[in-house]
């Protein structure tokens, strides 16, 4: 059994966000942290390698950089990693990178019983499409929210997290799932070992020579030309000011409270 | 010359300073208090690999270094010096049966001290004996009948010593030739007549716990020798060349966890209408305890370098243990006289920092005994 785990570099947003005059990310400026969600669906993954032994490879699309992130991965514990990256996948929205993502496994070749994991959504753009997108291309079942995964022979089941509860779902492999973190839910440590070998582990670099004959690659399907929705603009939202607290829970503090509502109009 | 890290130590760097963050800062505080040690981190610090620093891996160590552990202990003392101190202090005992220990006491000790999440200890200090490592007074005596050594003694201010389960303790063979007459022995936790004594109640590091120990007729297999009958001095000596970088660590890291608290604290601090920071006279602390760092940094760098390279380090081990201890004390102190009533305050972190920097002049040696070893050297 292999899992491919789908990771995404994204900005720090606990730090500063900065904005190009054009309205993209200015990235280049920016601190990166591997994708809280994604870093899940590897800690996920890597908790069925511990059961089961299975391989665990670390995709990404991205910039030649992110090869720091994925040698990250392989110091948790994955097994290898795959870097797609061409200047012909720059500036791709989410249906032009599930496009190459699902090239890229499907150039790599996956089993009947091989799994793709995805973080719920990414942190930048909040869209949470990609995984569900890969699915569908790949013409795999697709279960997201995953907070538990549980595979025996070719069959998984998924606690599958909801707002108001959670549903277990079995499913059959090959599969897609996305996994959401939690409070709770922390992924592993790199540990001193594995940064000592991460370097000497698979690393695969897939361009655009590497996967132009796979029929998911189309130029107009892939890149920012091929990508149906674009950035109209994009600006770091003005800080709120600081709010008033009151503490307490007797008459005299409902009373503030219910005094200030008053002088703003609010009752 | 180049200084730069090499990527896996750049990694190591990130994750160590994400560790402490995580792990290590939100107890140290609480362990101060409490004079408490956090179990609970050492077995996390084992887990990850922080314990088998130094340590090949075909003894379930980590492999790596001086400059590794400097770069962990650095990252973790910029959170929790106690927790720094632990880790430094418990590389001691791995690193000396490494160079000193047969192939059977490496097998059968070490990947107890690296991934087997066990505390090491290194037992030297006597009441009698501190900067004068030849007032040991602890005697181990041959039976030849049982093939072992009995031990008689008491040891004092053991870091973890009542904890370890594996450490590295200093008798006397020969009594009468002081020094020469030295042996070293890996006596493990349990083995019958030895205990713990006093655990001390210290001004600072109080989430290190520093004991005393007791040996009453222990008997310790002559197998447990480690290197040569009297020559314990030398393994003592070469142990506290690699402890004191390891000081030097400590002090840097808790020196620049002082600056950056400064620098902050010096941007939202707002007195007569202004952020204290535009104040020169406090412009000023910073650029001198910016730069003493920077070059205890520097120092400490050089000696982890001559360790690494396998050329002598004696002198600059005790050059960047002087200097960065000193430097962390002077830096803790105008990092507090910056935060003024605040930086007094136990609600912050900086007073507990304070206390855990003077430490870094007195143990493992004595600043006044660094300043010894290194007129020796420039004098010789």
């Amino acid at each position: 059994m292999r899992i491919f785990v789908c990771v995404k570099q994204v900005p720090d947003t606990s730090g500063v966000v900065a904005v190009n005059p054009d309205g993209t990310l200015n990235r280049a400026s920016m601190q990166t942290i591997i994708n809280p969600d994604d870093l899940i669906a590897m800690e996920q993954a890597l908790v069925l390698k511990d059961n089961t032994g299975c391989q665990v490879t670390a995709v990404t699309m991205g910039p030649p950089p992110a090869e720091g992130m994925l040698r990250e991965l392989l110091a948790m514990g994955a097994d290898d990693a795959i870097l797609i990256s061409a200047r012909e996948f720059g500036g791709s929205d989410t249906f032009a990178t599930s496009q190459i993502i699902s090239a890229a496994i499907n150039h790599v070749g996956y089993s009947d019983e091989d799994m793709i994991f995805c973080g719920r959504q990414a942190i930048d753009g909040d869209t949470a499409q990609v995984g569900p997108q890969i699915a569908e291309k790949l013409g795999l079942p697709q279960i997201s929210y995953a907070a538990e995964i549980v595979k025996e022979g070719n069959e998984v089941t998924v606690k599958r997290m909801l707002e108001d509860g959670y549903m277990k779902i079995k499913v059959q492999t090959p599969c897609l799932i996305t996994c959401i973190s939690d409070q709770d839910s922390k992924a592993r440590y790199m540990t001193l070992n594995g940064i000592n070998h991460c370097y000497e582990k698979p690393y695969l670099v897939l361009d655009f020579e590497a996967l132009k004959d796979e029929p998911l690659i189309e130029l107009d399907k892939i890149g920012l030309k091929g990508s149906p929705t674009n950035i109209f603009k994009s600006f770091t939202p003005p800080q709120k000011g600081v709010g008033t607290m009151l503490e307490g829970a007797d008459k005299n503090t409902a009373e503030t409270l219910a005094n200030i509502l008053l002088e703003k109009h609010v009752i | 010359m180049d200084f730069s890290l090499t990527k896996e130590q750049e990694m190591l760097k990130k994750l160590a300073a994400q560790f402490a963050e995580e792990e290590l800062e939100p107890v140290a505080a609480e362990i101060d208090a409490e004079h408490r040690f956090p179990t609970e981190n050492f077995a996390k610090m084992a887990k990850v690999g922080f314990t088998g620093i130094g340590v090949p891996e075909e003894f379930g160590g980590s492999g790596g270094g001086m400059l590794e552990k400097v770069i962990a202990v650095s990252e973790f003392a910029k959170k929790c010096m106690s927790s720094a101190a632990t880790l430094s202090i418990h590389l001691i005992a791995p690193h000396a049966i490494l160079d000193f220990g047969t192939k059977e006491q490496k097998e059968k000790y070490l990947p107890r001290l690296t991934k087997g999440g066990e505390l090491g200890a290194f037992a030297l200090t006597e009441p009698n004996a501190g900067s004068d490592a030849a007032g040991v007074k602890t005697v181990a005596v041959y039976d030849e009948a049982t093939d072992e050594y009995i031990l008689n003694g008491t040891k004092c201010f053991i870091t973890g010593g009542a904890r370890a389960g594996v450490l590295v303790i200093f008798a006397m063979t020969e009594p009468k030739l002081g020094t020469r007459g030295m042996s070293a022995f890996i006596v493990e936790k349990g083995m019958p007549g030895f205990s713990s004594g006093k655990i001390e109640d210290k001004m600072g590091l109080a989430g290190s716990e520093t004991a005393e120990l007791v040996f009453e007729d222990c008997r310790v297999p002559a197998a447990n020798m480690l290197g040569k009958k009297n020559k314990g001095f030398k393994i003592a000596m070469m142990a506290l060349d690699a402890a004191r970088v390891g000081v030097g660590a400590q002090a840097n890291g808790v020196a620049e966890a002082a600056i950056e608290m400064s620098v902050k604290y010096m941007g939202e601090r707002v007195q007569f209408g202004k952020p204290i920071g535009v104040l020169q006279g406090l412009q000023w602390y910073i650029a001198e305890m910016a730069t003493k760092t920077e070059a205890a940094k520097a120092l400490v760098y050089e000696a982890s370098y001559l360790a690494d390279a396998g050329k002598p380090f004696s002198k600059e081990a005790a050059m960047c243990k002087l200097n960065a201890a000193e430097n962390a004390r002077f830096v803790t102190n105008l990092a507090l006289q910056i935060h003024g009533g605040y930086g007094y305050m136990k609600d912050y972190p900086l007073e507990r920092m304070y206390r855990d920097a003077k430490l870094t002049e007195i143990y493992e040696g004595t600043s006044e005994i660094h300043k010894v070893v290194i007129a020796r050297a420039v004098m010789k």
